[in-house]
């Protein structure tokens, strides 16, 4: 099997450009994501049943469907709907947004309800409000815990954000694809593709431990 | 100061108090006692209202508590409570621990928060640890960072709910030598506990509590010594 680096070199600035544009996706979606998230994940914890009950759902229809499919109803529904024409970089953003924020708000949850009650009520008994004891004292306990599991949501969504090629967001994969289409190849164009993400998930990762062991040893 | 009326607390179908009647004069050290799951702890967190009551009043110095008019975070400022498993903060160093209610809840300025808490630090004999964090500390430590900690809040009075009962026996000692002093000080004490020698060294009034109500209350001399009730005489005869 001849494997032509000429082709790779050929596609070189566009896979650049495609990497650049998947880390501004998925930081996007990180971003947007946790902060919705947490909004979603505070929302479902509500003690009103009823008020908690619209994230409840939202959570449910998310974690539920495909993400391809939330993509292709974004891109061809929701946004042109919103702004009459389809955008695909936009559309991308949005999906893994929503979507990345039910994973992320399910991972709130579960970090916040982690943490001893007795912190709850050593706050409370303080005269702390509910509010300043979340901020003060279970939110900055729980942020500790939910790093690692955050840290896998951050992965899963650069890895997803290679679903943007099908609706011709000119990402990673985007690029990977045409470079397949034009020459006829799957080892090159694949490859390639498949180390880069891995070494975005892989410095991704790093950081993250980094993060952990910084935060563990305060 | 405290004034308990006709209180009542359920949780579901199961009431755990049943009309709880009691006064609590200022400076006075009251210590409840009484088997597990009679609501000791229940009757002390509704004191702050960790609980919510279901039927009652409770006056602290004239001011109903159970009134939805009243600001509860007000009333928790005021009532200083330490637990059984003392609620530090383990991401906050003592110090922080300390001085972050009178921050955020009393706005006290940066400076005299700090000062404050390292006089109460050295008042419960810690004042070398102001900052290390809580896991560095042994129990009996911990549960002395807490009594500061509650104290910093300048507090009318002091609720315990079983403040050695999670401690290794050499380190009870230094707990309740903390709260004598505070007793000698003249703060007023809401304390339950199995300590009975701390209730009859400390206490001035010893309630016993079985079964949601408060069977019998006395001094503890006339308790220990001659029980009224049946169950009272029951309870001590397997603790004493
Ligand atoms: N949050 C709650 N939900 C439901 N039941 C509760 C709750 N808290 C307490 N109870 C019940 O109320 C009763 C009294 O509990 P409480 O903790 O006040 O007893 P206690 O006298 O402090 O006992 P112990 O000596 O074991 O601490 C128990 O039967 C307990 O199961
Ligand atoms: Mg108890």
């Amino acid at each position: 099997m001849d494997f032509r680096f000429d082709i790779i070199m050929e596609y070189a600035p566009y896979l650049l450009k495609g990497t650049l544009i998947t880390i501004g996706l998925s930081l996007a979606g990180i971003v947007i994501g946790t902060i919705l998230g947490l909004f979603i994940g505070l929302g479902k914890m509500m003690r009103n049943k009823y008020l908690a009950f619209p994230f409840t759902v939202y959570i449910t229809v998310f974690r539920g469907t495909p993400l391809l499919v939330q993509v292709l109803l974004i891109h061809f529904g929701v946004v042109p709907f919103f702004i009459g024409e389809t955008h695909a970089v936009a559309a991308t953003i949005i999906a893994l947004s929503l979507n990345a924020a039910a994973y992320i708000a399910e991972i709130f949850r579960a970090g916040i309800a982690s943490i001893d009650r007795g912190q709850m009520e050593g706050a409370r008994s303080l005269g702390l409000s509910h509010v300043q004891s979340m901020r003060h004292i279970i939110l900055p306990q729980a942020f500790k815990r939910m790093i690692p599991p955050l840290g896998n949501e951050f992965i899963v969504l650069i890895k997803d954000s290679s679903l943007a090629s099908v609706i011709a967001a000119p990402e990673l994969m985007y690029w990977g694809r045409a470079m397949s289409s034009q020459y006829f190849r799957t080892w090159e164009p694949y490859l390639t593709a498949a180390v880069i993400y891995l070494i975005l998930t892989l410095l991704l990762s790093i950081l993250l431990h980094s993060l952990e062991r910084r935060l563990a040893t305060e | 100061m405290i004034k308990v009326q006709a209180l009542r607390k359920s949780f579901g179908a199961n009431e755990v108090l049943k009309d709880i009647n009691v006064t609590i004069k200022p400076q006075e050290v009251v210590v409840v006692i009484g088997p597990s799951g009679s609501g000791k702890s229940t009757f002390l967190r509704c004191i702050n209202l960790l609980e919510t009551i279901t039927a009652g009043h409770i006056l602290i110095e004239g001011k109903d508590i159970t009134d939805k008019q009243t600001d509860i975070n007000k009333i928790r400022a005021e009532v200083g409570m330490v637990f059984q498993h003392f609620n530090l903060f383990p991401h906050k160093t003592v110090l922080e621990n300390i001085v972050l209610a009178p921050l955020k809840v009393k706005k006290v300025d940066k400076d005299q928060a700090r000062e404050k808490a390292l006089s109460l630090l050295k008042k419960v004999g810690l004042e070398e640890k102001a900052n290390v964090y809580p896991d560095s500390l042994s129990g009996g430590q911990k549960q002395r960072v807490a009594i500061a900690r509650a104290l910093a809040m300048e507090p009318k009075i002091m609720l315990f709910d079983e403040p050695t009962s999670a401690l290794d026996p050499e380190m009870v000692g230094e707990v309740l030598e903390v709260m004598k002093q505070l007793a000698r000080e003249g703060m007023t004490m809401v304390v339950v506990t199995h300590e009975m020698g701390f209730a009859r060294e400390v206490g001035d009034r010893v309630l016993f509590m079985d079964g949601g109500y408060i069977v019998e209350e006395n001094i503890p001399k006339h308790l220990f010594e001659s029980p009224q009730q049946e169950r009272t005489k029951a309870f001590l005869s397997k603790v004493l």
